[in-house]
């Protein structure tokens, strides 16, 4: 008698563990599917391309940041999700051979002005403080919604910034500057509102990689084009125009981005790749030590697209009328 | 006791001064001139290089190709202006609408103060004639100039077909910032004169010029050309201005590097370019391109319509176009391609030309000397009259207190004090009487030019020079007069006070000249100073005053013009010399009065004295 019930308890237990096994296999299964669903964390896309040139003979830093704006916008980025910030003297300028046009590529191939461009700082607005706004988010309460970063602690942030630049400060149209040491401390402003998941910070200046010595925020990844004590060359020397056309680096980066559309695969270690010292002539330099995650797991859509995860279900659920339910309703 | 105070410190810092004055001046006289000749070597002439950023390289695309257009505008001029006997101003008129800009004329006259020998003119009437090509989208706030000047002597018809046909190209870009103004002149240099004082506003020399109908901003830069046939195998480039100014050296090295783009052959000074800068032969054709330059700079002339741009700070070079013996020949696209570029690049402009020198010297057209380098070659020279002076001052008082010292005679009252006051009184006879004839040097020429060609069978030009020679050997007279006027009581010490007075006038002129052009202070410092250092009543007075009658102002300018002529390879004969040193005297007064020229009153009324001043002093009895 005694037997039989150990039997039963251990024939019951058995079952048991069985089922959980089970029951944990599946949960499991869709725990990694919920993984797969949030795998980077981050929900939005924001972007800010922020030019700190003016003047016709700084137009490669303007057709640098319209060429990363359209290749933001082509990868899915709305514009509502973009603070473009340009002195955009250059379309419109009385020197431009081919008014309301900036060209990225000479023989005049690409116009990266278009008709779609939407700039939301322009002229004379963009300066250090209007930047820092930006940034933080403490902007006065007149700023149109298009002027201002809505961002979440979910949304992933690309920030991407060129013109000429110095050990330890960047240039804001030839009348102010901004150290690394500002930059640094606005980032982590934004970490501690929680304004970011995570911040892929992209920088094309002389000494570029001197502007991301400084940052100790969690979850920011930066790249430059060249390292201190390197200057970045410009490219693309265009004749009928009569200036340098584009930055050497932010013309790989250009190339490179092309071939990305919103599935692909490729990951942060392909970027790094970019532009290498052959090409560049100045070193490119990254700086991942303060991201949480392995740079090979991230996409570049994290950062250059926005896109929408899309998660089609097979099972049907059938939905049962309860007439005591609608009874209450009438 | 301190240095200076010590009576026995100063009495031996004194005999130190007086016994090693002779050698330190040798010294630095020779410092001076070897500094000098020094420039034309590498590590005080550097490469010239571009320091405007937005001119930055010469990255455009020329699309200039309008030779035959210009060729038949220079042939219609040509005919029309001989037909009209002077400047075709209807038919200028015509062809500068019918290019497209906005034309308007206007007319100067001037009466020169005698006739103008070398051009056959006196009294001056004219009409300039100016189009302008506004910018199609930017406000006209700045302009940009193109000038050919046209003369009775020089028709100049190719460099205004060019200017038309370059016009008609520019006409039709759209990439114009700036507006650009078509100008052509009557009777040279006298018609660009005017046009710049009613552009700006000024009467400086006293043109009666009209008002300008049209005008076009502030002008950021001038080129000025001058082309005597269609092709040309080299250009000249001229940048030396009114009173040695010169245009910023950013826009010489623009037209360096079009030179070098275009293929062209470019020259200074008419000299080529020397290749080898680490042998001998660069730097000594360098130093003969110094020379000319430093010649032409302290002439003070202005050598094309450029210079008298630079009075207004507005940064100009003239550009002539030479047809010699060479094979290879450029046509009128090339020159008008290498303009072209210019223009393109000036438009890229947004603030004056201001990144690179304002003052400095060439040796080549791709070298040049900074002012930081060349001013201590300036500064040795006038240490010399500097030490002079110290020693005469150290002299005069240790005669003052030497007989103290003896134990002076008894009755014999302290010197000093009457001495000085003996010492004014005799100096400023001199003074007086020198500052006069000066200015009897600078008045009575051109005043006077009637009653002396009333008298003598001379033109009045010939006037002018003949009185202005008079005087300056009159000047030569003075000292055997001027001891009847004045009473001397201590002929010792009073040739030693004027002397110091002179000297340190002489450095205070030569100081204040070399600062603004030092072409012209170095070159006078390094003739006059010897001989004033020199000068004294007591040794061999013929041979010091033959040496200051040859380094004496006139006898400088006699002497630059042979070796100007020499530097280019044309020398002289004496009395080739001599004519041309008679019509440079004329038109160094003739440039005075018809465009401000400095060079003549300056020395009339400053160096002269001050030389006349020295000679009072070696003939002091």
């Amino acid at each position: 008698m005694a037997a039989t019930y150990c039997l039963d308890r251990v024939m019951a237990a058995l079952a048991g563990l069985v089922l959980l096994s089970f029951g944990s296999l599946a949960i499991s299964k869709i725990e990694d599917q919920a993984e797969q669903l949030f795998r980077s964390g981050h929900t939005n896309n924001w972007a800010v391309l922020v030019c700190t040139s003016r003047f016709w003979f700084n137009y490669r830093h303007v057709a640098n940041t319209l060429s990363v704006y359209r290749s933001v916008k082509r990868l899915g980025i709305p514009d509502s999700h973009i603070v473009l910030m340009l002195a955009d003297d250059m379309a419109c300028n009385p020197r431009n051979p081919k008014p309301a046009t900036v060209f990225s590529h000479k023989n005049m191939e690409l116009n990266v002005y278009g008709d779609d461009v939407e700039v939301d700082y322009r002229s004379y607005e963009v300066t250090v403080e209007n930047f820092l706004r930006v940034l933080t988010g403490r902007i006065p309460s007149s700023t149109p919604r298009s002027k201002r970063l809505l961002s979440d602690d979910r949304s992933n942030i690309l920030i991407y910034m060129t013109g000429h630049g110095g050990n330890g400060f960047l240039k804001f149209q030839d009348s102010e500057e901004i150290t690394n040491i500002e930059l640094a401390d606005a980032f982590e402003q934004m970490w501690q509102k929680r304004r970011y998941n995570e911040l892929l910070f992209i920088i094309d200046t002389c000494q570029g990689a001197s502007m991301y010595e400084r940052f100790y925020s969690p979850n920011i990844m930066a790249l430059a084009s060249s390292q201190v004590g390197e200057d970045s060359l410009s490219h693309q020397p265009d004749p009928a125009i009569g200036v340098h056309l584009m930055d050497r680096y932010t013309f790989y980066v250009l190339e490179f981005l092309e071939e990305i559309n919103p599935a692909s695969q490729n990951n942060m270690n392909d970027l790094f790749q970019v532009c290498p010292k052959s090409l560049c002539v100045s070193t490119p330099g990254h700086r991942t030590d303060l991201f949480q995650r392995d740079p090979k797991n991230v996409l570049i859509t994290d950062f250059f697209g926005s896109v929408r995860k899309v998660e089609i279900t097979t099972e049907t659920i059938s939905l049962q009328l309860d007439s005591e339910i609608m009874e209450d309703r009438y | 006791m301190g240095l200076l105070s010590d009576p026995v410190r100063r009495r031996a810092l004194a005999r130190l001064v007086l016994r090693l004055n002779a050698p330190l001046c040798v010294l630095s006289y020779g410092a001076g001139i070897a500094w000098f000749l020094a420039l034309a070597f590498p590590p005080l002439t550097q490469r010239t290089y571009m320091s405007e950023n937005a001119m930055g390289s010469t990255m455009v695309e020329e699309q200039f190709a309008g030779g035959d257009r210009a060729r038949n505008f220079a042939r219609d001029f040509a005919a029309h202006r001989r037909k009209s006997g002077a400047l075709p101003v209807a038919w200028l008129e015509r062809a500068m609408q019918s290019v497209g800009l906005e034309v308007y004329t206007q007319t100067f006259s001037r009466k020169l103060p005698f006739p103008d020998e070398t051009h056959e003119r006196y009294m001056v009437s004219g009409t300039n004639v100016y189009g302008i090509l506004r910018a199609p989208r930017a406000a006209s706030t700045e302009s940009l100039v193109l000038t050919v000047p046209c003369g009775s002597d020089s028709t100049n018809s190719q460099a205004v077909g060019l200017l038309l046909a370059l016009a008609a190209h520019f006409r039709g870009q759209i990439y114009w910032a700036k507006d650009i103004i078509f100008l052509v002149t009557e009777h040279d240099l006298l018609g660009t004169e005017a046009w710049l004082e009613a552009y700006h506003d000024v009467n400086v020399t006293g043109m009666q010029s009209a008002p300008l109908r049209g005008r076009a901003g502030a002008i950021q830069a001038a080129v000025a050309l001058e082309l005597s046939s269609d092709v040309v195998t080299s250009l000249d480039v001229a940048v030396e201005g009114l009173n040695g100014q010169l245009p910023n050296l950013d826009l010489l090295n623009l037209f360096q590097t079009f030179c070098q783009k275009g293929g062209l052959l470019c020259t200074l000074q008419g000299k080529l370019q020397p290749q080898d800068w680490a042998s001998l032969d660069g730097p000594l054709q360098g130093l003969q391109t110094l020379l000319l330059m430093v010649l032409r700079q302290a002439s003070g002339c202005p050598h094309g319509p450029h210079g008298l741009f630079l009075r207004y700070r507005v940064e100009a070079l003239t550009l002539r176009g030479i047809n010699s013996f060479r094979q290879y020949k450029y046509d009128l696209v090339a020159v008008g391609k290498a303009l072209e570029g210019m223009f393109r690049k000036l438009n890229h402009l947004l603030e004056r030309l201001h990144q690179s020198f304002f003052l400095y010297l060439l040796t080549a057209l791709s070298h040049f000397v900074s002012i930081g380098l060349y001013m201590p070659a300036a500064g040795f020279l006038l240490l010399v009259l500097g030490l002079k002076a110290l020693e005469l001052w150290m002299q005069l008082h240790e005669a003052g207190v030497g007989p103290e010292e003896a134990g002076g005679t008894p009755g014999h009252v302290p010197p000093l004090p009457p001495a000085q006051g003996v010492g004014l009184a005799s100096l400023v006879a001199p003074l007086l009487i020198s500052q006069a004839v000066g200015l009897a040097l600078y008045i009575l020429p051109v005043l006077s030019q009637h009653v002396a060609a009333q008298h003598f069978p001379v033109a009045e030009a010939e006037a002018v020079v003949l009185t202005l020679l008079a005087i300056y050997a009159a000047g030569l007279a003075l000292p055997h007069n001027t001891h009847r006027v004045v009473n001397t009581q201590a002929p010792d010490r009073g040739w030693m006070a004027l002397k110091l007075v002179a000297l340190i006038y002489l450095a205070l002129q030569l100081g204040c000249v070399a600062l603004i052009n030092f072409s012209l202070g170095f070159l006078l410092a390094a003739t006059m100073v010897p001989a004033a250092a020199l000068a004294e009543p007591r040794g061999p007075r013929p041979v010091y005053a033959v040496l200051l009658v040859l380094t004496s102002p006139a006898a400088t300018l006699l002497g630059s013009l042979f070796l100007w002529r020499e530097l280019q390879e044309a020398p002289l004969s004496l009395s080739e010399g001599w004519q041309l040193f008679l019509a440079a005297l004329s038109q160094g007064v003739l440039d005075h009065y018809a465009y401000g020229a400095l060079l003549f009153p300056m020395v009339a009324l400053g160096f002269y004295p001050c030389w006349l001043l020295f000679w009072n002093v070696l003939f002091w009895k």
